[in-house]
């Protein structure tokens, strides 16, 4: 055996012989998986039609499994084979409902994402895939397809003076978007596949109107209907049945207890023009969208001040005690001495938070479906990404506890600074009360920044919505949070290395 | 007594931690609630802040720096057999143990006003620029919040003495104390069950104590301001209680 192997072997013997970490340890994961199955059990979806509770609908999931919203005002004929759809829009216009300041008058406006154009679809139920070309309120002309794919064409509003046209061609499984000022002149957007017969048409949505709230309690966010009425002429498909009259869905609308439709869209046809009005979104659904993987790993925050503790004084206890003039008697070299306790406590705490979060997640899980959630279970790729990553949390924290306490010599010193840098802006940024840009700075600079490794679903750029840290959303990448925390592991464990060097035992 | 006590002081003002945990915290509380009150803003609707919340909101941070010199008195003693060394010159441990908790009590009492009384001028100083009106010191809501954060901190501090001196071991009492403090309120925040929310808010030690900060929408909160820290004290006076049990029955 090397001596490197040697050393790691004799920091193992040390770790395991002493009760109170190998308990500890146990603990930490422990505590972690029961306090996210209470957590689950505790949380109950209820769902309301009117004033009747009723159990909750199933989510609509778009192509690749994830919630997506899905609703809009259609006109559409089904196209077979090749075809294309061409059409001019010359006015986009809309009304929000009881805004801000004073939330008491119907207002025109539209939101910046509110969208009219022409979409291919595979049927007309909820999450089907399509592709769509479409101008937008204040984001020019977009091509987007499958929720969560966006390409940005010619930037701009529409108006009579200044109208779109927007132009979908299919030629076997290609779809291409063009868009033009005039008719004429036709500039490519972009492209994407889409096989099958589809339904081809026009469409009008509109998300609703968002306040987010930069305030106190983690942010807020409001939310209020908004529709968008559009004006389309110059309206000719090709390669749809002849005769093929345009029939019109409102997709996605769902039915008020009496039958009629909530918040119905519309169109009206007057020669060639035609008038479409709706409300919803064809996106992804971002912001608060229920319970998900900081919830069921709530429990990590205590499993975390444990490992602390053991890694601490795993540190401290050793130059407390004066065991560590018998470690350097046997191996003098300080550096070596210290990569080998990283090495034991590192391993050991990244099985315990794998497993912890391996079993708590898919567990947590069930008792929340149980529970009448909707959310679909995290796919078996992102379970094994997030429960390494917080075997990687885990194991960053316990070496930067340790470096502290090897460091600092006092294992309550080194136990107050861990908790205070990696527990406590965690704490503050998710549950504090504190604003959302204070949150993000939290989670950015301090060691907590890790704990980005939480977030499953992605921010959308063109999806608005409350992304603080309180639902879920981190300031900085997965990696980029444990490249902070190991960091700031990497400089403690190296103070600490230096002052074992420098400094007598 | 004073004897007793001038010996706690002696030791305390000669632990080398205590020396800078205690500018330390009122540094901390100062700056996170600095940090808070910076990054506030409303829009033109208004977004219902609690100025005299978000002012004190350091005091969420700050007191993690007041548990750890009070379990420090206990566990650093214990650590290093000076405790043995306390107990004979004074054998009546019950009277060591009240010299103590007078002790960590006075120096929360001190420093907490200090970092309350900081953050409060933060507030008046930073919040106006923001848009958000600021209390003065003279609205009793503010004087309620203010004094009660400074009860608090130093319940804060006795709740953790009488831990540490069940736990013994210094480092797993302030893991044990924290963990109290932050873990109820994490979970109340997540779960979605509003009796339950409510239940846990009412009884955690650091959600209860808290509850005194509030200034508007005082019948949104989940307990009355003074019943909270009420139910605080109740924690710290148990926790003394325990603490004064095994420190009497159990050999150092």
């Amino acid at each position: 055996m090397s001596d490197f192997g040697r050393l790691v072997r004799a920091e193992w013997t040390k770790f395991r012989t002493v009760r109170g970490w190998v308990l500890g340890t146990v603990a930490a994961a422990l505590v972690t998986v029961l306090l996210g199955l209470f957590v689950a059990s505790n949380s109950i979806s209820s769902c309301s039609n009117g004033t009747v509770d009723i159990e909750c609908p199933a989510l609509p999931l778009g192509p690749d499994g994830q919630p997506v919203r899905d609703k809009f005002f259609f006109v559409h004929r089904t196209l077979a084979g090749d075809g294309a759809i061409t059409v001019r829009v010359t006015s986009m216009q809309g009304v929000i409902t009881y805004p801000p300041p004073d939330h008491d008058k119907i207002v025109p406006g539209l939101v910046e994402w509110s969208k009219a154009g022409v979409i291919a679809k595979v049927g007309t139920a909820e999450g089907s895939r399509y592709v769509a070309l479409m101008v937008t309120a204040e984001h020019g002309v977009r091509m987007q397809h499958d929720f969560v794919h966006d390409t940005a064409g010619r930037p701009g509003a529409v108006s009579a003076g200044t109208p779109r046209w927007l132009r979908l061609t299919r030629a076997g499984d290609r779809v291409t978007g063009e868009e033009s000022a005039d008719g004429a002149a036709w500039t490519e957007v972009g492209t994407a596949t889409l096989a099958g017969p589809v339904e081809l048409g026009l469409f009008v949505t509109s998300p609703s109107d968002l306040t987010v709230n930069n305030g106190a309690g983690g942010g807020s966010v409001q939310a209020r209907l908004a529709t968008a009425t559009a004006t389309f002429d110059n309206v000719t498909a090709t390669g749809t049945p002849p005769g093929d009259d345009w029939r019109r869905d409102d997709v996605g609308a769902e039915l008020n207890p009496d039958g009629t439709l909530h918040h119905p869209g519309g169109v009206e046809q007057a020669g060639g023009v035609l008038t479409v009005s709706g409300n919803g979104d064809i996106a992804p659904l971002a912001g608060e969208s229920g319970p998900g993987v900081q919830l069921v790993l709530i429990g990590l925050v205590v499993g975390l001040i444990v490992v602390i503790v053991v890694a601490a004084v795993n540190g401290s206890g050793e130059l407390r005690r004066g065991l560590i003039g018998v470690t350097l008697l046997a191996s003098p070299r300080r550096g070596r001495v210290v990569a080998a306790k990283a090495v034991v406590l590192g391993a050991v705490a990244f099985v315990t938070g794998t497993a912890a979060a391996a079993l708590v997640i898919p567990l947590a899980w069930a008792v929340l479906t149980d529970n009448g959630f909707r959310q679909p279970g995290l796919p078996l790729p992102t379970l094994v990404r997030v429960a390494v990553g917080t075997g990687l949390l885990v194991a960053g924290t316990a070496l930067l506890a340790l470096g502290l306490g090897l460091l600092l010599r006092r294992g309550l010193a080194a136990v107050g600074l861990a908790v205070a840098v990696v527990v406590l802006p965690y704490l503050m940024a998710v549950i504090g009360g504190l604003p959302p840009a204070a949150a993000e700075w939290l989670l950015r600079l301090t060691p907590a920044a890790a704990f980005a490794i939480q977030q499953v679903v992605p921010e959308y750029a063109h999806v608005l919505a409350g992304y603080t840290p309180a639902s879920g959303y981190y300031p900085l990448p997965a990696w980029a949070g444990l490249a902070v925390l190991a960091g700031y592991a990497a400089l403690a464990l190296g103070l600490a290395t230096a002052r074992l060097r420098r400094s007598d035992v | 007594m004073s004897r007793v006590l001038y010996a706690e002081w002696t030791k305390l003002r000669t632990e080398p931690a205590a020396l800078w945990l205690v500018p330390c915290f009122v540094v901390v509380t100062v700056l996170m609630s600095l940090f808070a009150v910076a990054s506030a803003s409303c829009g033109q609707g208004g977004c219902g802040i609690d100025p005299a919340v978000l002012s004190l909101a350091g005091v969420q941070l700050g007191q993690a720096l007041v548990v750890l010199p009070a379990v420090l008195t206990i566990g650093g003693e214990h650590s290093t057999g000076l405790l043995r060394t306390t107990l004979t010159a004074t054998p009546r441990r019950i009277v060591v143990l009240a010299a103590k908790a007078v002790l960590t009590g006075g120096l929360a009492l001190v420093a907490g006003t200090a970092a309350v009384l900081g953050c409060v001028a933060v507030g008046r100083a930073v919040l106006p620029g923001n848009g958000i009106a600021a209390l003065s010191l003279t609205d009793g809501p503010m004087l309620r919040a203010t004094a009660g954060s400074v009860l608090y901190l130093v319940l804060i501090g006795l709740l953790a003495l009488g831990v540490a001196a069940v736990i013994r071991d210094a480092a797993a009492s302030a893991g044990a104390v924290l963990a109290l403090l932050y873990a109820v309120p994490l979970i109340a925040a997540v779960i979605n069950d509003p009796e339950l929310q409510r239940t846990l808010r009412r009884f955690a030690p650091m959600t209860a104590g808290l509850a005194v900060q509030a200034t508007t929408d005082l019948q949104r909160q989940p307990i009355g301001p003074w019943a909270g820290l009420a139910v605080l004290a109740a924690w710290s006076a148990a926790a003394l209680l325990c603490g004064g049990l095994a420190f009497r029955l159990r050999d150092p």
